[in-house]
């Protein structure tokens, strides 16, 4: 396989994964918006847009924050480089680019996919659909998985694809918890109240972990279960150890492709190691933010050492 | 214009009565329930649109992609008038095959006062670089789209050659897979030439281009440009097609004097490039220093006999409008008969007495610029403002070696599928043909152009044009 062509099918799932989680990251400041007076709804989304690293480029265009100027802002408006609405486009431009490496389900999905998001947000999104918006861009991500374990080849391509995919779901992940973590409490003494919570519970929604968290645990909620099921629990998905254990399988067996353990894989250990075994109790005692900080510069060296390993680019 | 029943009509007899090609197809028809055709028309635009069977128009901002509209109701071809054809397009690029090796060897057919000297001279697709070599299996043309079009029952013309990088074979592809989908139990009932397995046969006759001393199964690449090219679809589909790689210029180099491709475990050298770029891009050393779409020191390979570029450098000579006004007396040269399939009648206005009677003449004709290509820089005379007239007045008199003038043909005409029932519309044809050194290979098909608005004769995709399914039946 061309370097290039593995290249564009790693951030192929990148964009694709960076538009879901954006979506649910959205998702999640619209569930704590509602739930709150217009005046802290007006800091949840200035949270909520400090998150994406834009608060810069959205304060050089709006004066104050709003649900409907933030969320088309996250969405959409051309100022923001990492809108969905970017996100998609790049997610197709490398899908087009490697055509010929995907199967016609796997570019019908996502074509299909980026044309209804295209589509549904070529005019500013109102109060009545945005969401069915999130809703939609959330799918988006679960067509294309669908689409791709039903019908590609278990080759070098797929193990690239998932590596991207969960590369950034890792990434996604950690800033989401980083977000609950720093910005939505109005002060440290709220750590443990209903508010705190409640901010938790809607974190849990956005990444679909509400049903599996309950089940675990018998219908109580509490902030540091969740923090310990989004962190180490391997068998939820959306769990920064199950991105870990999934990026370790992709990258072994692209090892075993190449008949060679490359760079990403000795990281991959090392990260391994600095996971296993690890109690959410070490993680607080740590400094979740801290924890986090260091799991992303991780994931990233990561994520370096496979674009080195493969030859990405010459 | 003339009157519309005075054209040749692909379906109908003229006194009422349906030709016999279309026979079975036109009983099936009359037993469809309209409204069920008017829908499923629908859907076949919708399907286009999420496959992305898209071409890319170059507009002022961004590329952007457009549907080459697809018209349902196929063009027919008995077998008795395909084999005729075949017969003469085998005979036109085996000529056009000989003259390339001609012009860059020993130049007989000037000797001979043939043809003159200035076809090649005035060419600015003529390589110096490509004096003296032959490409590995002696190949030049390897893939060929002759422009065909009808004027009566019998009579085929060659309105071009397309000989650089004729492109839409994926939309004669597309548009079989489409009517298939949306008419099964018509193939059922029809005998239809399959063209699905053009790619195999494109494969097979690439390999069999493969350089001397090939090891193995050679590695065969498309080359594109890129996704913002405008027939990047077709090249990712035919890579996707022949389970080759589609290689961008950025993704090849020159290593240990081999073309090698940039791979997850390294550089492989490659064998066999359908290259989709033009001659000046394709290596910044020799050609155009700017271009970054080729592949630095790819000639120095490939005039080592280490690599394979089809179509051969300097091919596109074929293409231009001077050579193929001189089409008859090189067929006659190289293979010793008169030519099967008749050139339109082209007055060249670099000659005197023929540049007087074009401009006498140019309401009733169609000028064409000698290097031009798809429908660009043409005046129809017939359907052309005064304005334009003028225009073309004062350039065939600046530089009347520009350009060839030929008579408005009466292009047959096949019925579309309107909103209103069929309605005759004119159609050109484009067949697909592959040459190697096991010999000529016709897929029995090709591309139907139609053009879509009643009346016009321009049936360029970029100029408002659609396609049609073509069938060759089975005898």
């Amino acid at each position: 396989m061309l370097g290039r062509t593995a290249n564009d099918l790693f951030w192929m799932f990148r964009y694709l994964e960076r538009a879901e989680n954006t979506a649910r990251l959205l998702d999640a400041g619209l569930r704590i918006a509602v739930t709150r007076d217009l005046a802290t709804a007006e800091e949840e989304w200035r949270s909520v847009i400090e998150a994406f690293g834009q608060r810069a480029a959205y304060e050089a265009k709006h004066g104050t924050y709003s649900g409907y100027q933030a969320w088309n802002f996250i969405l959409r408006d051309k100022a923001n480089p990492t809108s969905v609405l970017a996100m998609m486009d790049k997610m197709r431009t490398n899908a087009r680019s490697v055509r010929s490496a995907i199967t016609g389900e796997l570019w019908e999905a996502v074509n299909d996919s980026w044309m209804q998001v295209s589509e549904a947000l070529s005019r500013p999104v109102g109060q009545g659909s945005i969401g069915d918006v999130v809703a939609m861009v959330r799918r988006t991500g679960t067509m294309a998985d669908g689409a791709m374990m039903g019908s590609l080849l278990r080759d070098e391509g797929f193990y690239f694809a998932r590596a991207g995919t969960f590369i950034e779901r890792a990434d996604s992940i950690a800033r989401i918890l980083d977000l609950k973590y720093f910005l939505l409490l109005p002060s440290l003494s709220y750590v443990g109240s209903s508010l705190d919570t409640g901010q938790w519970d809607n974190i849990l929604r956005s990444v679909s972990g509400d049903h599996a968290f309950r089940w675990l645990n018998a219908g109580q909620i509490d902030a540091r279960g969740i923090v310990e099921f989004l962190v180490l629990d391997e068998r939820f998905p959306r769990s920064l150890a199950f991105c870990h254990s999934a990026l370790r399988a992709n990258l072994a067996a692209l090892a075993r492709i190449h008949g060679a353990e490359g760079h990403s894989n000795a990281l991959m250990r090392e990260a391994d190691m600095q996971m296993n075994d690890r109690t959410i109790e070490q993680v607080f005692e740590q400094g979740l933010h801290e924890f986090l900080l260091e799991f992303l510069n991780r994931n990233a060296a990561i994520a370096a050492a496979i674009a080195e390993d493969y030859r990405f680019v010459s | 214009m003339s009157e519309p029943d005075t054209f040749f009509d692909e379906m109908h007899k003229p006194g009422g009565g349906v030709r016999d090609a279309y026979s079975d197809y036109h009983q099936w028809f009359e037993e469809q329930d309209a409204a069920s055709l008017r829908r499923k028309h629908g859907e076949a635009e919708t399907t286009f649109r999420r496959t992305g069977i898209t071409f890319n128009v170059y507009g002022e901002d961004e590329a952007e992609e457009r549907l080459i509209p697809f018209d349902m109701v196929p063009r027919i071809i008995s077998g008795r008038e395909w084999r005729r054809l075949s017969r003469g397009i085998e005979q036109r690029v085996t000529a056009l095959n000989s003259f390339m090796y001609d012009l860059y060897h020993r130049q007989e057919i000037i000797r001979a006062g043939r043809v003159p000297e200035r076809l090649f001279r005035d060419n600015d697709a003529w390589l110096k670089q490509m004096v003296g070599f032959t490409p590995p299996g002696g190949v030049y043309t390897h893939i060929v789209g002759i422009d065909l079009v009808r004027t009566g029952p019998d009579e085929f013309y060659v309105l071009e050659d397309n000989a650089r990088t004729p492109s839409g074979v994926s939309y004669m592809l597309e548009n079989r897979e489409t009517m298939m989908a949306m008419f099964p139990e018509l193939f059922t009932q029809i005998g239809v030439e399959t063209v699905s397995n053009y790619p195999r046969r494109l494969a097979k006759s690439l390999a069999a281009c493969a350089p001397e001393g090939t090891q193995g199964k050679p590695t065969v690449t498309v080359l594109t440009p890129g996704i913002y090219n405008s027939a990047y679809y077709e090249h990712a589909f035919l890579a996707d097609q022949m389970g080759a790689e589609l290689v961008e210029g950025s993704d090849l180099r020159v290593v240990d004097g081999r073309v090698a491709m940039r791979t997850t475990q390294g550089y492989q050298p490659v064998d066999v490039i359908y290259r989709r770029i033009d001659d000046e891009y394709l290596d910044p050393l020799t050609f155009n220093p700017d271009s970054v779409l080729g592949v630095p020191g790819i000639m120095d390979v490939y005039r080592a006999g280490k690599v394979t570029i089809a179509n051969a450098p300097g091919t596109g000579v074929c293409d231009d409008k001077a050579v193929y006004s001189f089409m008859p007396e090189i067929v006659e040269f190289y293979t010793g008969q008169k030519p099967l399939l008749p050139n339109v009648e082209t007055w060249r206005c670099a000659d005197p007495d023929s540049l007087a009677y074009v401009l006498d003449n140019l309401e009733e004709l169609v000028v064409k610029e000698v290097h031009g290509s798809g429908g660009y820089g043409m005046l129809i005379g017939p359907s052309a403002s005064k304005k334009d007239l003028a225009l073309f007045r004062r350039k065939l008199k600046e530089k009347p070696q520009n350009y060839i003038a030929q008579p408005t043909l009466a292009l047959s005409t096949c019925p579309i599928f309107t909103k209103s029932g069929l309605a005759p519309r004119h159609v050109d044809l484009r067949p697909y043909v592959l040459v190697s050194p096991d010999g000529v290979d016709i897929t029995p098909g090709g591309l139907t152009r139609v053009a879509l608005k009643k009346g016009s004769l321009v049936v360029n995709s970029s100029q408002g044009g659609g396609t049609k399914d073509t069938w060759v039946l089975k005898d």
